[in-house]
């Protein structure tokens, strides 16, 4: 059989077991919905560092290195590191990685991130490059905010439709031996661009992206979207999430009964005043290793296509006026192997 | 079957339909409330100054400068930016936001140090309203040298 499915889509033919997975959040993401699924709640967002950036590279750090004990593993053992933030030149990440004395890949793609490390990290392990690769991401609500949008003490409202920067970190081990859950195929995602320029609005500059990947992820791999128990996007929030049930069902896919966003799970719109939802590299990476792969672990879900989501801005290009592209990739974890 | 890509401008009103929209009344009537009080609070200041035997000039000064006196003390504990999310430009636009734009930055800059850090950034947000605002001012005097 051929490890390429239809127009873009990957069908690892040794699908890498997902070894262990940890995440660490910041205390608002304590205090959402999600709480009881995160390995670590921080106390204060600077974590005893003195920069929000510090602070990011020291929560990525710990929670590479608490994945790898989890797996039962030492830092030798790992051959490659996938990972990448939100600040400019992956700083948070590059920096991290001087701690570990690991060859390492440094990515961009926005909060799609997660999905583009697993991705590619499955793909070294099936082609029998590595027995052990990490692939991890992470945000932090100031420093991106810091270097996004505006000063933290700066008194302006934020629009209806933004969502919240989520604080924290989710990493994996992906491995060539294992019981599952195994990563089976990949989407990886086209850059599209709707000519959006809300940059207040990524969840909408987003969401084509989205709907693309899925609706072709079902074509390629010749599947209906109850296939799937979950299907997942990264952090389109509220109204990213209205348009990409709406774009499916454009292309006779329903995806009513089984699709939500992490930006819409992690926080409580009621009570935490995050408008559209969450958004960030951690808002599917903490939701990933925390809720979703702990609910295959009980059984809740058994097939899920995860798809991280990215929007391709940068405070520059949104001041020349350009419209804001979004891509998204995604990955099919499921249980047990056909 | 006709791709993503090419539904642009059915996209973009879709979009515009979807998200929700500010309530501009409400907003407005907190805005005008705050600012209001802002003002009405400048005032005070200012007839106690004059009452003391100040002129109107001296007492515009001594208001401005305790506005933004307060407006920073305010951004500094961590008080402004939640005036702000409720009252929109009502605090944005009177002095006080002004000392919460130069503060806020300098806060949030003093990470990359007092020279290119602090000094460099501190009037990112504030920068416009000063040049448009000497720029004005230049016209207004050339008027009034030249015509008036």
């Amino acid at each position: 059989m051929w490890k390429h499915l239809g127009e873009q889509t990957i069908r690892l033919e040794s699908p890498p077991t997902i070894l262990a997975a940890s995440s660490t959040v910041g205390p608002k993401e304590g205090q959402g919905p999600l709480a009881s699924y995160f390995d670590v709640i921080l106390e204060d967002v600077l974590w005893g560092e003195d920069t929000w950036e510090k602070a990011e590279t020291k929560i990525l750090k710990e929670t590479i290195q608490r994945v790898i004990t989890k797996a039962d593993l030492t830092t030798d053992q790992i051959q490659y590191i996938f990972a990448g933030d939100l600040l400019n030149q992956i700083v948070a990440t590059s920096f991290a990685m001087r701690e570990f004395k690991v060859p390492f890949f440094g990515l961009y793609g926005a909060c799609s991130t997660m999905g583009e490390s697993m991705a590619l990290a499955s793909i070294m392990i099936d082609g029998g490059y590595a027995d052990y690769v990490v692939a991890a991401t992470s945000s932090h609500f100031c420093s991106a905010e810091k270097q996004f949008r505006s000063p933290l003490q700066l008194g302006v409202q934020r629009s209806l439709t933004a969502t919240w920067t989520v604080t924290g970190s989710g990493a994996v081990v992906l491995s060539k031996e294992g019981l599952g859950p195994y990563v089976t195929h990949i989407t990886p995602g086209k850059v599209i661009d709707l000519g959006v320029k809300d940059s207040m609005n990524l969840g909408a500059t987003m969401a084509p992206a989205a709907a693309d990947t899925i609706i072709n992820h079902l074509l390629d791999t010749n599947r209906e979207p109850d296939y799937y128990d979950l299907i997942i996007t990264g952090d389109l929030g509220v109204i990213g999430k209205q348009l990409v049930l709406e774009m499916a069902q454009e292309y006779h896919y329903d995806l009513s009964k089984n699709y939500t966003d992490c930006g819409v799970e992690i926080f409580d719109p009621t009570t935490q005043d995050t408008h559209a939802g969450g958004s960030g590299c951690a808002c599917a990476a903490v939701t990933l290793t925390g809720y979703i792969l702990k609910e295959m672990e009980k059984g809740t879900f058994e097939k899920v296509l995860f798809i991280p989501t990215g929007a391709l801005l940068s405070p520059l290009s949104t001041q020349q006026g350009e419209s804001v592209p979004g891509v998204a990739h995604a990955v099919a974890i499921e249980t047990n192997l056909e | 079957m006709e791709k993503i890509q090419d539904k642009k401008q059915q996209y973009q009103q879709r979009v515009e339909e979807i998200s929700p929209k500010v309530n501009l009344l409400a907003s407005s009537a907190k805005a005008f409330f705050v600012g209001g009080l802002i003002c009405t609070f400048g005032q005070i200041i200012t007839n106690v100054i004059k009452n003391m035997g100040y002129s109107s000039d001296e007492a515009a000064m001594i208001t401005s400068i305790t506005l933004v006196f307060i407006g920073a003390l305010l951004t500094g504990v961590d008080i402004y930016d939640n005036i702000g999310k409720y009252a929109g430009a009502g605090s944005l636009i009177p002095i006080t936001g002004f000392a919460n734009s130069i503060v806020s930055s300098a806060m949030e800059f003093k990470k990359e140090g007092y020279i290119f850090g602090l000094g460099a950034k501190i009037f990112t947000i504030a920068g416009p309203v000063l040049v448009y605002g000497l720029l004005a001012s230049m016209v207004v005097g050339l008027y009034h040298y030249l015509i008036y």
